[in-house]
């Protein structure tokens, strides 16, 4: 850090107080969650596990609604409950399915791996929802010259869940694709650092990816489809006085 | 017999009545022309005629049915409406004539080169208009294959918002030409708004101001 601060003083770059911060920040909020982590792993009834899981999915659905350019009302909700469904879905099949941890909540997997899952989801939620709400307001002419050539609102919205399915599963299939030669994933390296032999972890690291890969196709899915919901209505028409631009900030 | 009527049709914008007791019938073979200053609302009438915006009152009956009992892909492809900006779904001029038939709703109608052909043809375009690429159409080529595009699918009522605001004075007579002879050709009749005085002169059966209240 003292480096990138040097570097930085050196390079007139201005950004010596911002990586200060991160710095510290990151520091900080690693200590506490060290402590945190701590207490739940001894924890062992399945209710306050939950409900810190329930606690990172609302914070995860926060920032994944919190980008998307264009907004509707409701937007939060579909964020959150794609969000939940999905991580909680796949979370759970991967603890009682695929690792066999017994009991199925026990925090040490459960906590870690619903953090990896919420993150990928949350990437692919909001990058979706970014894209098809911002379509919907760019491309609004498309839509709308085929609603009036007698498109049903599927029909017209087709192309665009299309184009947002794609921009959501971009980063996990692009990440899959270099795994292992160009990066090693971060939890692999975590567990071989830890003393962990290289096989065990790679089998743990493809479980994952394929558990990523899922929960964020399936909470991109759902959350294109629940803002298709909200933006067409039954009568197969765009709403677009629905959308609004990103707030102030 | 009445092809589409309006009945008390009235609308608001930002808390501001745009218009209100909008009422016509529209008969076979009319051409209905639409005028009034800018912002009085032209563009939205055909946009609720044609159900792509929510109406607030009144009602809109199209073959003596209401609106809010059709299935609205049904509706359209029967009530057809034409926005102004003309957008085109696909590489070339044919591809873009074609996008529509893939819908389910004209799943019954097939895509005739031919009457593309005619059509263009009729509207003084060059043979080889369907291979040309969309990207590459002015604004008013664009405007002339959307209306192409539209007579294909054999629509009963055309909402037309400008349809002519881009083309040159030829291409504008063609085209009135054109609907004048479609219009007579069975149970058809047009909407449309239009700015040009004379365009009224030449082509209108009936004329409805809006914002002259």
């Amino acid at each position: 850090m003292l480096l990138s601060v040097g570097l930085s003083a050196w390079l007139k770059l201005g950004l010596g107080r911002d990586i200060l911060i991160a710095g510290v920040r990151m520091t900080a909020q690693l200590l506490l969650v060290g402590l945190i982590l701590d207490w739940v792993f001894r924890l062992n009834t399945p209710l306050p596990i939950l409900a810190i899981g329930l606690v990172m999915t609302l914070l995860a659905a926060q920032a994944a609604s919190s980008r998307p350019r264009k907004r509707y009302p409701g937007l939060l909700l579909d964020s959150f409950l794609s969000v939940f469904v999905s991580s909680f879905l796949l979370t759970g099949l991967t603890l009682s399915g695929v690792i066999g941890v017994r009991p199925w909540f026990e925090a040490q997997y459960a906590v870690p791996i619903l953090g990896m899952v919420l993150g990928n989801t949350l990437t692919g939620v909001a990058l979706s929802l970014d894209r098809f709400t911002g379509d919907l307001s760019t491309r609004r002419g498309e839509v709308e010259t085929l609603l009036g050539l007698g498109a049903t609102r599927w029909e017209a919205a087709h192309p665009l869940i299309r184009d947002a399915l794609r921009t959501g599963m971009m980063p996990t299939l692009n990440s899959m694709l270099v795994m292992g030669i160009v990066s090693l994933p971060g939890m692999m390296t975590g567990q071989i650092l830890a003393g962990e032999h290289p096989q065990n972890a790679v089998r743990y690291q493809i479980v994952i990816m394929f558990v990523l890969a899922a929960s964020s196709a399936l909470g991109s899915l759902s959350v294109v489809l629940l803002a298709f919901r909200a933006l067409f209505d039954r009568r197969d028409r765009l709403r677009s006085e629905r959308l609004r631009g990103q707030r102030d900030r | 017999m009445v092809l589409l009527e309006a009945r008390h049709l009235h609308r608001h914008v930002a808390g501001r009545l745009l218009w209100q007791r909008v009422g016509f019938t529209l008969e076979p073979g009319q051409c209905l022309m639409l005028v009034g200053p800018s912002g009085a609302g032209k563009s939205l009438l055909l946009r609720v005629l044609a159900g792509l915006d929510p109406p607030e009152g009144g009602d809109v009956i199209f073959r003596g049915q209401s609106q809010q009992t059709w299935s609205m892909p049904a509706y359209r492809a029967q009530v057809m409406y034409l926005p102004q900006r003309a957008v085109l779904m696909g590489e070339t001029v044919e591809d873009a004539l074609r996008h529509p038939f893939s819908l389910n709703v004209h799943a019954g109608v097939r895509f005739a080169q031919q009457d593309a052909r005619n059509l263009l043809r009729g509207l003084g375009r060059r043979d080889d208009v369907l291979e040309q690429m969309t990207a590459n159409l002015s604004g008013g080529e664009a405007q002339l294959v959307a209306l192409t595009r539209a007579l294909l699918l054999r629509p009963s009522v055309l909402l037309l918002d400008e349809a002519t605001s881009a083309l040159d004075v030829d291409a504008t007579r063609q085209v009135e030409a054109l609907l004048r002879g479609w219009v007579q050709e069975g149970e058809r009749a047009v909407i449309m708004v239009s700015h040009d005085p004379d365009q009224q002169e030449r082509l209108a059966t009936a004329v409805l101001a809006l914002g002259a209240q």
